[in-house]
């Protein structure tokens, strides 16, 4: 490391080391200098000229953005000349600038408006007419205001740079210039919002929350992302129990401030107008709205007239609900109900994997590795499109540290804009075309390897087989479908896998094997769609699910519970790589229970003594039970994210490859929430296309 | 082609081809000592040429007057990559009409000098950057270079010396910008001329982030005789500090507008009464724009002057491009400056807010005047505006925008003056939103 | 689409200039030389140099809006750009400009019905010393007075 560099601002000393720029060493040593166009982690500018300062022997005031620290440099950003320059580039600014703060969407929460305050041009002096353009709409998300764009080109450079797309440009010269989006007067792209979220001004707006609310009129809560397995955090802005907006400009969780579309704009199914806000109860053949005693009655009768008659339960939970109702449910079916059939959809076989690196410390990467990793290899995965913060980290390591990445995949992936190599091999053929890249990948220094389900059973053990066999330390993620996919693993719900994947006495039935059983008595489904492809063999079994609509299992259920989502319970919740994070309750939606409390009212109808069905309660018994969820509790209380290491040893149950099948959905799809999105269902064009194009070509 | 009568007080050093019957083929050249230098720079070392190029006190002749021989000297040695040569061929200052004849006249200079830094930095392909405008001059710098492969004085092993070089042209697209020597670069590359941040400079990470020896066509055409008859021959016929001739192009009330090539020094009082054979239709001077529309205006009184990149630097202007565009005494200063702001506001790129808004809020303040419809306050709001711009713009476009404006609001401030509305009731403060609205 | 065959060995030459992988370097050329052949930048030709280039029509675009040659709608077969810039405003070049706008009865940047004639005002075309200046497609005009304007137009739109 090189020495650190001395200097002085404002008269301060200042310490920082070789390289790192004027503007990033004053805000570390707690001196402001306003920005509007510089953006960490984005390509530099010079362009709105905010960051102006003096530095002692240059004639000139300087951008601060672009000049890196000097050996004794004095510099100044409190003289009234800095002073002058700061408020004549925003009265240049203000100019063409609408002032209509009042009405304007971003009023309150504008970068324009708080550095006026700030540091003057409060009084007009243009008296000239304004230029003027209509504002545009360019897809169901995004909306675009020119006049009140100041080209800090932000939004261009999230774009290409961030999330790889290229869909946002500069057209015309001079005070014309504006931005344009890639279809001429439309946008096709992954609409993920990344270019409104980071947009200084009310330029870009977005279509869901825009002349809705004040911002400071809402609740903020940070939870974490319901739809893919990432475990971003999104900020939920929430007022009379409605979610009218999702962001994450506070960058703290494991995703800084990416998110995608399903994080930031796919909440909607909360209020779809078909969500379920009644139990409902069959009779006479007709599901009708009942009580809640009334249903929880029925249910509790019934379980108890199967169990106490020896008879045959299935238990399908889910990969959407918390680590807590997880952990109970698998209690109440093993020890309420006196059955091992349980079970879950399973999208990757981490169970194979963690059995393949036993003995082995440190092989599961963080999301947080991928930024950093000298090199990753992504195996049978459409990662842009599945796994949409884990391709981001990946871009970004490349793009800040010019890290490798190899690619084996069944077809053009976006990766491959970047990718040192990429490699489109068969189904079946993945681990062939690796071992094609043995030399390369021995000269690297470190290696994570992300692999979809393309790799299970025996494939994860010789994958895991090669990565040994290159003497370079690597680590691996399991890509999974959902926002706790992981946990479920974790918590059990599998047969024969008890939490933190210790045997269970017994085994029990799959999930088809339920379906398909001759003598069921009752299939207990939560948060699951089980009979959407597939069908009950028995007519006469009792069905009863917990569901948020009348899906196609709900659909043939007995009762129906009306549930919670996400957003509106707490609890914790794992991500595709361990990593365990809490959820916040953003709102209370009329008639729903969360899937815990349902439980626990069964649980007491029935007798049952499985210990309170209180989240804290049952994530402290899981901390003291499952071995590497005894995370730290103050990362978790203050949003942060814990990596867990659920098990160091063999894991003694087969791991049933041929039910591992993942959803395969899209940045656009979701599993049964993606079907009651209609922002997700809005957007038509596919972005499929731009992975061929040009996108950053020199 | 000339398009004006030569002058006798000229002294023809890259203009001195320009009167010989088929001047720009490769045979009038050849014929008279043409591809010589190269022959004798090629027995040179390349610091030796370098040396050769700073005894000789040549300044960049596109505008900035930096000295070349400094500027070659900042290309480093064995670069792993490419080293580049970049001719500025986007002549677009206004008042500024030379480069076109040093390429129509005699394209073989050109090419000499490009190949001479060749030698110099080890480069071994150049390309001309000529602006789109002028189209009818890649025509001639094509066959120039067509000529020059076929009688292998470009290509690989050159006349034998072992030496390489390709030359291509490019075309510019109309963009004023482009003349900004890092814009240019974005463009050669097939962008947007924006400006590069900078360091890194061209010498360094210039085309393809390659190291890159950007120069005018002048400076490049100078080079030639520099080599050929020494650096201090050249260097003599200026003033100290300020080597060799520079090709003027005098515009406006004068009797003999034209482009003559004059050593540096030579007194501005003179190029107009002497050279351009003295103000139109007997009217007295008012003012001067030196070295094309980015420089600060001279009064007529200021204009006994040697002109020389030192000299103008003291009477707080620039020989920039040598565009001198001369005004009579009926000169409208606001609608000069109206002009030339509006020029200004259509090329800025856009990048940068002072520049981006800063032109186009004056454009439309300098209007007003125009039209009888300014304020007296507006007066200290246009001096202001143009200097909240001066040196805070991402490139020098916000310069010289803020430059001349500034210059003619203090100079000529009883014009501006003249122009307020007076009228009581017509337009006045009270009332000015209600109006413009 | 492809251009004449002229314009294709043109650009065939011209995307082997620059050093390797940096082919989008021919952009601005191929855009000009495309737009004298087919009249405007359509967005068949967008698309088409697009593709050549290996980058996105966006990209194109992008370019085409800096340029003030570049334009994607046709214009006169003789494009009259009269320079209204300082040499020329002091020699009579926007009494010129106003000349040969009541004359064609045309605007800044207008195109006549028939398609012979459009007109510019436009910035400094490097002309100054011969001021006031006129380019005509390509060519220069130099020391142009309304009478000489009429006579080149009026020759113009017989040759036409």
């Amino acid at each position: 490391m090189a020495d650190p560099v001395n200097l002085s601002i404002d008269g301060r000393a200042v310490q920082a080391p070789a390289g790192t720029l004027l503007i990033d060493a004053a805000k570390t040593a707690g001196i402001e200098i306003p920005a509007f166009c510089y953006y960490e982690g984005l390509s530099l500018q010079a362009a709105c000229r905010m960051c102006l300062v003096e530095i002692e022997k240059t004639p000139k005031l300087q951008a601060s953005c672009t000049i890196p620290v000097g050996e004794g440099m004095i510099v100044r950003t409190d003289s009234p000349i800095v002073a002058a320059a700061r408020k004549s580039m925003l009265e240049f600014l203000l100019a063409n600038h609408p002032l209509d703060c009042p009405v304007c969407d971003k009023g309150g929460e504008c970068e324009l408006q708080d550095m006026v305050f700030r540091y003057g041009a409060g009084e007009s002096r243009f008296t000239e007419n304004k230029l003027h353009v209509d504002e545009k709409q360019w897809s169901p998300v995004v909306f675009f205001d020119a006049p009140r764009c100041i080209l800090c080109y932000r939004c261009v450079r999230i774009c290409n740079e961030g999330m790889g797309v290229g869909a946002l440009g500069i057209v015309n010269r001079g005070v014309i210039s504006e931005i344009a989006p890639n279809e001429g007067d439309h946008l096709n792209c992954d609409e993920c919002g990344a270019c409104i979220d980071i947009c200084p001004v009310g330029a870009l707006t977005s279509g869901t929350y825009r002349y809705q609310t004040r911002p400071w009129e809402m609740n903020h809560v940070g939870t974490i992302c319901t739809h893919c397995s990432n475990g971003c955090k999104t900020t939920l802005g929430v007022r009379n129990d409605k979610i009218i907006r999702g962001n994450n400009r506070d960058r703290s969780g494991v995703n800084g401030e990416f998110l995608c579309i399903k994080g930031r704009y796919a909440f909607d199914f909360t209020e779809n107008p078909e969500r379920l806000q009644s139990p409902l109860m069959r009779i006479n053949g007709k599901l009708e709205p009942v009580s809640w005693s009334r249903a929880l009655l029925t249910v509790a009768q019934k379980f108890a007239e199967v169990k106490n008659r020896g008879g045959k339960f299935g238990v399908i939970g889910s990969n959407r609900t918390t680590n807590e109702e997880n952990y109970y449910l698998q209690k109440f079916a093993r020890q309420g109900l006196g059955t091992q059939n349980l079970d879950h959809h399973r999208s990757g076989d981490l169970t194979t994997l963690l059995d393949a690196i036993s003995g082995k410390m440190a092989a599961l990467a963080t999301v947080s590795d991928l930024y950093k990793t000298k090199a990753s290899l992504v195996i049978g995965a459409d990662l842009a499109e599945q796994q949409p913060l884990l391709a981001f980290q990946l871009r970004a390591n490349f793009r800040h540290h010019a890290s490798h990445t190899y690619t084996v995949t069944n077809g053009p992936v976006r990766e491959r804009k970047y990718a040192i190599a990429s490699i489109v091999a068969n189904p079946g053929e993945e681990l062939k075309a690796v071992e094609t890249l043995r030399d390369r990948l021995a000269k690297e220094s470190e290696l994570v390897i992300l692999f979809g389900d393309a790799i299970k059973g025996d494939a994860v053990r010789k994958l895991v087989a090669f990565g040994d066999s290159l003497g370079i330390p690597v680590k691996y993620v399991c890509l999974v479908d959902y926002s706790n996919s992981r946990g479920a693993v974790d918590m059990g719900l599998v047969p024969g896998l008890l939490p933190g994947y210790r045997a269970a006495a017994t085994s029990g039935l799959a999930t088809h094997e339920m379906l398909a059983a001759p003598d069921l008595d009752v299939l207990w489904v939560v948060g699951a769609n089980p009979l959407k492809n597939a069908k009950l063999a028995l007519a006469n079994a009792f069905v009863v699910v917990h569901e948020m609509f009348l899906t196609e299992t709900a659909e043939r259920a007995d009762i129906v519970f009306p549930a919670a989502s996400a957003y509106e319970k707490e609890g914790t919740v794992t991500n595709v790589t361990g990593e365990v994070q809490r959820l916040k309750k953003a709102l209370k939606v009329m008639g729903t229970k969360s899937d815990l409390e349902i439980f626990g009212l069964i649980a007491k109808e029935m007798h049952l003594d499985l210990g309170p069905a209180r989240h804290d309660a049952i994530f402290d018994e899981m901390r003291k039970t499952i071995r590497g969820y005894n995370v730290p509790l103050p990362v978790i209380a203050t949003g942060g994210a814990a990596q867990t290491s659920p098990v160091n040893g063999r894991v003694p149950v087969e791991s049933r490859p041929d039910l591992i099948q993942s959803a395969r959905d899209t940045l656009f799809t979701s599993g049964s929430l993606g079907r009651y999105s209609k922002m997700l269902n809005s957007v038509l064009e596919h972005p499929a296309g731009l992975y061929e194009s040009g996108v950053n070509t020199p | 082609m000339i398009y004006n009568e030569p002058s006798p007080l000229e002294v023809k050093v890259l203009t001195k081809r320009f009167l010989l019957e088929n001047s720009a083929s490769i045979d009038t050249y050849l014929a008279t000592d043409g591809y010589k230098a190269f022959l004798k720079a090629r027995e040179m070392t390349p610091d030796a040429i370098i040396a050769e190029v700073k005894i000789s006190n040549l300044r960049g002749r596109g505008g900035a007057g930096f000295p070349t021989g400094m500027k070659w000297s900042f290309v480093p040695k064995n670069s792993p990559k490419p080293t580049y040569i970049v001719v500025n061929a986007d002549e677009s200052e206004p008042g500024t009409c030379k480069d076109r004849l040093l390429m129509e006249n005699d394209p073989h200079q050109l090419l000499e000098g490009m190949l001479i830094a060749g030698l110099a930095t080890n480069a071994h392909a150049g390309y001309i950057y000529i602006r789109g405008e002028y189209r009818y001059l890649i025509d001639i710098m094509d066959k120039a270079i067509a000529e020059a492969y076929a009688k292998g004085w470009l290509g690989n092993n050159i006349q034998d010396t072992g030496f390489d070089f390709e030359c291509y042209t490019q075309t510019g697209a109309g963009a004023y910008e482009c003349g900004e020597e890092s814009a240019l670069l974005e463009s050669l590359e097939g962008k947007r001329g924006i400006p590069r941040i900078r360091p890194p400079f061209p010498a360094v990470a210039g085309a393809w982030q390659s190291p890159t020896v950007l120069n005018n066509v002048e400076t490049f055409c100078a080079i030639p005789p520099i080599i050929l008859d020494g650096g201090q021959k050249f260097a003599d016929l200026g003033t100290p500090r300020n080597g060799g001739t520079k090709l003027v192009c005098i515009s406006g009330h004068v009797n003999k507008p034209g482009v003559y090539e004059l050593p540096l020094g030579f007194n501005l009082l003179r190029m107009i009464n002497e050279v351009a054979g003295g103000m139109r239709g007997g009217k007295k001077l008012k003012a001067v724009i030196p070295g094309g529309s980015s420089c600060p205006l001279l009064k007529a009184e200021e204009c006994d002057l040697p002109m020389d990149y030192d000299s103008l630097a003291k009477a707080k202007s620039m020989l920039g491009s040598g565009g001198l565009v001369i005004m009579d005494e009926d000169t409208d200063m606001v609608k000069a400056a109206l002009r030339i702001m509006k020029f200004y506001a259509h090329e800025s790129c856009g990048w940068c807010i002072p520049c981006r808004e800063g032109t186009t809020w004056l454009k439309k303040m300098l209007t007003r005047f125009d039209e009888g419809r300014g304020q007296s306050s507006d007066i200290n709001l246009i001096g202001e505006l143009a200097k909240n711009m001066l040196g805070r713009t991402f490139c020098p476009l916000g310069d010289a925008a803020a430059l001349p404006t500034i210059s003619i609001v203090e100079k000529f401030r009883e014009e501006f003056e003249a122009k307020l509305v007076v009228a009581a009731g017509s337009y006045s403060d009270e009332n000015r939103f209600v109006q413009i609205a | 689409m492809t251009f004449s065959p002229e314009l294709e060995a043109k650009f065939a030459k011209m995307v082997t200039i620059y050093p390797a992988g940096r082919q989008r370097s021919a952009l601005i050329p191929l855009l000009l030389y495309a737009q004298d052949e087919v009249g405007a930048l359509t967005q068949e030709v967008i698309d088409e140099i697009a593709r050549r280039l290996g980058i996105t029509p966006l990209q194109v675009d992008e370019v085409i809006g800096y340029y003030s040659m570049l334009h994607k709608k046709p214009q006169g077969k003789y494009h009259v750009q009269v320079c209204t810039n300082i040499s020329c405003l002091l020699t009579g070049g926007e009494e010129l400009y106003h000349h040969a706008a009541r004359k064609l009865g045309l605007g800044h940047k207008q195109t006549a019905a028939d398609g012979v004639f459009s007109l510019e005002e436009v910035e400094c075309i490097g002309a100054c010393s011969w001021a006031p200046a006129v380019q005509i497609n390509y060519d220069f005009h130099h020391h142009v007075t309304p009478e000489k304007l009429d006579q080149l137009l009026d020759g113009l739109r017989k040759v036409q």
